[in-house]
């Protein structure tokens, strides 16, 4: 097993890197700053040779599940397969090599893309305009709030409706982004269907309302059939509807979030729109709006005149500036390659499939698993594995580590939190029914051990490198840097 | 063209299972007014089709390959190297989620936790997070941060040679809340002294400096650190990571928390993103801070292992009372970042540092021997420094010159980030420029000016 950290390969006098030399006078950075200005001792960084390097970081890829290596049906998190040519796209030199700050002028051609990426997402999402700026989910939920912030603010209402509602099957983000605003967050309860109660929708709402947040499928995977009546409800109370658009993925042609009813939106580039995760990150949140958000929305905005991209500041009632720059630009170029390489008929067939296999999931699985909440699934389901858990002893995160020694990223666990022993299965639109059918066998394998040998699932996985991680003494006892070490 | 696998005959097995006859079947509870409303969008390329439309785009851009860039302000023209990139496009780590399952995820964790080392190494501070969206998002953390771990006070200053446009995000995030916040007027291209301490009261809960600050300058932060936490306040630092491999870090000047972008560290530019924004603090502050953490323990059997850990600060436990409402961060550009730190290494961190400033010093003398050409301020310096221009030309026009004329990224006329600004070209100059294209710049000045 490798189990070294870099500082640990490090020998005094080895080196890596390569600088150009300097051809002019030989100075010294004490000819120019002021002791006093400089650091006292060098930071002790790792001393190594480049091969160590190769070596250190491909075996520590090794340790990881990715889509590339392994089926990944996490729950919410849309794991689809990430395609090639993006990668390669979004390396150009007019792409990779441009300067934030450069004149727009030269640079109207990734100008242009912009521009083209926020129609197509307002086309998609049924929206008037879109914002690229947000750097992830959690960030375009923040930015939608500020948008409906300066909305209510503008009306006079600013101050009094300070009150966000979200259902309780909800990401916790979405409580957290209004908070982030200065709102109080009040959670209501599903109905025995998961859905939105409408009952408890229309107790809380009042004129101290500025928003309710949804996710439409819901966390369940469910879609929200009475859309249009809980759309009627908030606006009726003066309120905005936001959409938390993390559960796009089989909606692509089917149902628009903007024809549902919902004044904003953000969309995560890194589910939907296929460009990788990257073990946490990079994604991109990009906000769409219908026209009474317009004028708020961050700056600087793409404009286009006569053909010529402009970058906009001239829009006085913005909410001002989210990102430094233009956002994740580069995840955009790869999501705008993907939605223009499928087309609206791609696109289409993408929500279709992804709808397809999640049913056909479910179904499989149905008939030895619980599946509280299964009418009006699209892309994905949950499991409860309560009654495993109550009789056997077997709990969800147990079967995910049956899942890892059988070479299978387990589904999302533990969320939401409305379902008892969740595991929330997203199977997407780019695996194979073969695929499918190996996850259903491993599921009904879990099904037999458990009758056989219940306790086996405690110590699994047993196949990975390490087992199950002491998270108690790591949260008590942080080691949070290699300087923490003894 | 399209990735989905599905065969005709697959789909149809699919539907019968199901017990369906069409997809649409599926799809009842979708109200009809709403449901497969036509969309107005072309149908779909091959990828080849599809290469060549961007490829165009991409061709119509001048990229700094060919448009030799002096421009600086938050995003850095660096030596990106070749084992960076390899590595960091490795897919193991770009097709990974964020680390839920630790172990099958070691990899992306343990690299996380070498960042997370190296980060402190370079501030000199004891805890890092896993990242943060970009160096202007950081400021606005710093500031709740900042404002969140002290009580009663509700005074936040920022100095005014912060960047414009982190300046700008501060305001964005702090405006919906009962926030004082304000500026710290500048001197000579630095936080003005006596302004600081007339502003830092016993409702201040903290300070924001940059150094290097948007104008190049090197403040003493050590003597402002001072001022501000005489009083009670915290203080956090926006800094240049390579900086670092010269200057004072942020734990050498007693600064509270350390924050700033991470894309001089391996990162390309592309227009602004994605980079990382890194945050580093001190151990009393570690569990308000915003973000990922992972965390050394062991597992079962006792060996080494990674997590995600101090969780109970997180939204997906705390929902609305969680101290950020972060989820997805920069993680892979942050993994370049480590590998970048590793391909630098104790030595190439002083070199690289060492190069900014010689590089950039030979650039400002030899531009300020030209008639009616001097610095803006005369503070010490990393790689960037503000250059004012007495010939009755406009920054504006000289940007524009250099670029149609002589075909280079001249230089940033600094109005355009902040109209109030004076009429100044902000200049850097990093390791990788070559005394010929300093020279040619410098020429090329001389001709417009």
């Amino acid at each position: 097993m490798y189990e070294k950290l870099i500082t640990e390969l490090s020998s005094t006098g080895r080196t890596a890197f390569s600088l150009t030399q300097w051809d002019g006078d030989d100075k010294q950075v004490a000819d120019y700053i002021p002791e006093h200005l400089l650091r006292s001792q060098p930071a002790q960084l790792p001393e190594v040779s480049k091969i160590d390097i190769v070596r250190h970081f491909t075996r520590l890829s090794h340790k990881n599940f990715s889509v590339d290596t392994n089926f990944y049906p996490l729950g919410s998190c849309t794991m689809k397969y990430n395609p090639k040519i993006n990668e390669e796209l979004v390396r150009l030199a007019g792409f990779a090599h441009t300067h934030p700050l450069q004149p727009a002028s030269s640079v109207q051609g990734l100008l242009e893309l912009l521009y083209r990426m926020e129609q197509s997402l307002s086309a998609l999402c049924g929206m008037d305009a879109f914002t690229l700026q947000p750097a992830a989910g959690a960030h375009g939920e923040l930015t939608g709030m500020m948008l409906i912030k300066a909305y209510h603010t503008q009306r006079g209402e600013g101050d009094t409706r300070m009150q966000v509602i979200v259902p309780d099957s909800s990401h916790g983000t979405n409580p957290s982004s209004a908070h982030l605003v200065g709102y109080d967050v009040i959670t209501i309860p599903s109905d025995d269907k998961g859905m939105v109660d409408l009952d408890e929708l229309k107790k809380h709402l009042s004129d101290k309302t500025a928003a309710f947040m949804l996710t439409n499928p819901n966390t369940l995977g469910v879609f929200e059939k009475n859309i249009l009546d809980v759309a009627d409800l908030v606006h009726k109370a003066g309120a905005l509807l936001y959409y938390d658009g993390a559960n796009l993925n089989p909606l692509l042609g089917i149902c628009r979030p903007g024809d549902m009813g919902f004044d904003v939106v953000h969309v995560n580039l890194h589910k939907t729109f296929s460009t990788p995760h990257g073990g946490g990150g990079p994604g991109s949140g990009p906000v769409g709006v219908k026209s009474i958000l317009k004028p708020f929305l961050p700056v600087p905005r793409i404009t286009c005149d006569n053909g010529t991209y402009l970058l906009n500041n001239e829009f006085p009632d913005s909410i001002g500036k989210i990102s430094a720059f233009y956002g994740n630009v580069g995840v955009v170029i790869r999501a705008y390659a993907y939605i223009i390489i499928n087309g609206i008929n791609g696109l289409t067939r993408v929500s279709e499939t992804a709808i397809i296999n999640a049913n056909y999931l479910m179904k499989k699985l149905s008939d030895s698993f619980n599946v509280p909440y299964n009418d009006g699934v699209m892309h994905e389901f949950v499991v409860s594995l309560k009654q495993e858990a109550s009789s056997k002893g077997v709990r969800a995160m147990d079967v995910a580590k049956w899942l890892i020694d059988h070479d299978i990223h387990p589904p999302t666990v533990y969320f939401p939190l409305i379902v008892e022993e969740a595991m929330m299965i997203e199977p997407t639109e780019t695996e194979t029914v073969e695929t499918l059918d190996e996850f259903v066998a491993q599921m009904m394998s879990v099904k037999e051990t458990m009758e056989r040998n219940a306790d086996m699932f405690h110590d699994l996985p047993q196949t990975t490198e390490v087992s199950r991680p002491d998270e108690v003494q790591a949260a008590r006892n942080p080691v949070l840097t290699w300087h923490d070490l003894d | 063209m399209d990735y989905v696998p599905a065969s005709q005959f697959d789909i149809q097995h699919m539907l019968d299972t199901i017990g369906v006859s069409s997809v649409d079947d599926l799809l009842k509870m979708i109200p009809e007014q709403i449901f497969r409303n036509s969309i107005d969008m072309s149908d779909g390329l091959s990828e080849h089709d599809a290469a060549k439309q961007l490829k165009k785009l991409a061709a119509s851009n001048d990229d700094i390959d060919r448009f030799t860039c002096f421009i600086g302000a938050g995003s850095y023209d660096h030596i990106v190297p070749a084992v960076v990139r390899n590595l960091a496009g490795r897919s193991e780590f770009s097709t990974a989620y964020t680390p839920y399952q630790p172990e099958a995820s070691q990899g992306t964790l343990q690299a996380i936790f070498e960042y997370q080392s190296m980060i402190c190494e370079l501030t000199g501070l004891e805890v890092s997070n896993a990242s943060l969206y970009d160096g202007g998002s950081a400021c606005a953390e710093a500031a709740l941060l900042m404002i969140n771990s002290v009580r009663n006070k509700n005074r936040l200053l920022v100095s005014q040679t912060v960047h414009p446009l982190y300046r700008t995000i501060i305001q964005t995030y702090l405006k919906n809340f009962n926030i004082d916040l304000v500026t710290v007027p500048a001197k000579d291209g630095v936080t003005d002294m006596d302004q600081l301490k007339t502003l830092a009261d016993e409702a201040t809960a903290g300070f924001i400096v940059q150094s290097p600050n948007f104008f190049g300058c090197i403040e003493d932060v050590e003597s402002l650190t001072e001022a501000v936490q005489q009083v009670g306040g915290l203080v956090s630092m926006v800094c240049n990571p390579l900086s670092l491999g010269a200057l004072a870090s942020p734990g050498e000047c007693g600064v509270d928390i350390a924050i700033g972008d991470g894309q001089p560290l391996g990162v390309d530019l592309s227009y602004g993103g994605p980079y990382f924004g890194f945050m580093a603090t001190t151990k009393k502050l570690m569990r308000k801070m915003p973000g990922r953490i992972v965390g050394m323990t062991n597992d079962h059997n006792g060996n080494r292992c990674y997590v995600l850990t101090l969780q109970a600060r997180e939204q997906h436990i705390r929902r609305e009372k969680a101290t950020s409402n972060i989820c997805s961060n920069q993680a892979l550009m942050a993994l370049q970042g480590c590998m970048y730190l590793t391909w630098l290494g104790k030595e190439g961190l002083q070199q690289i540092a060492k190069q900014n400033i010689v590089r950039a010093h030979y650039a400002q003398e030899k531009a300020c021997s030209i008639d009616g050409v001097s610095l803006l301020y005369n503070a010490p310096f990393f790689n960037e420094f503000c250059l004012k221009i007495d010939t009755g030309i406009r920054a504006a026009d000289v940007v524009a010159e250099l670029h149609k004329k002589h075909g280079m990224l001249g230089g940033l006329n600094i109005k355009t980030l902040d109209e109030s600004l004076p009429d100044a070209l902000l200049v850097c100059v990093t390791e990788k420029r070559s005394r010929d294209e300093i020279d040619q710049w410098v020429e090329a000045l001389r001709a417009t000016v």
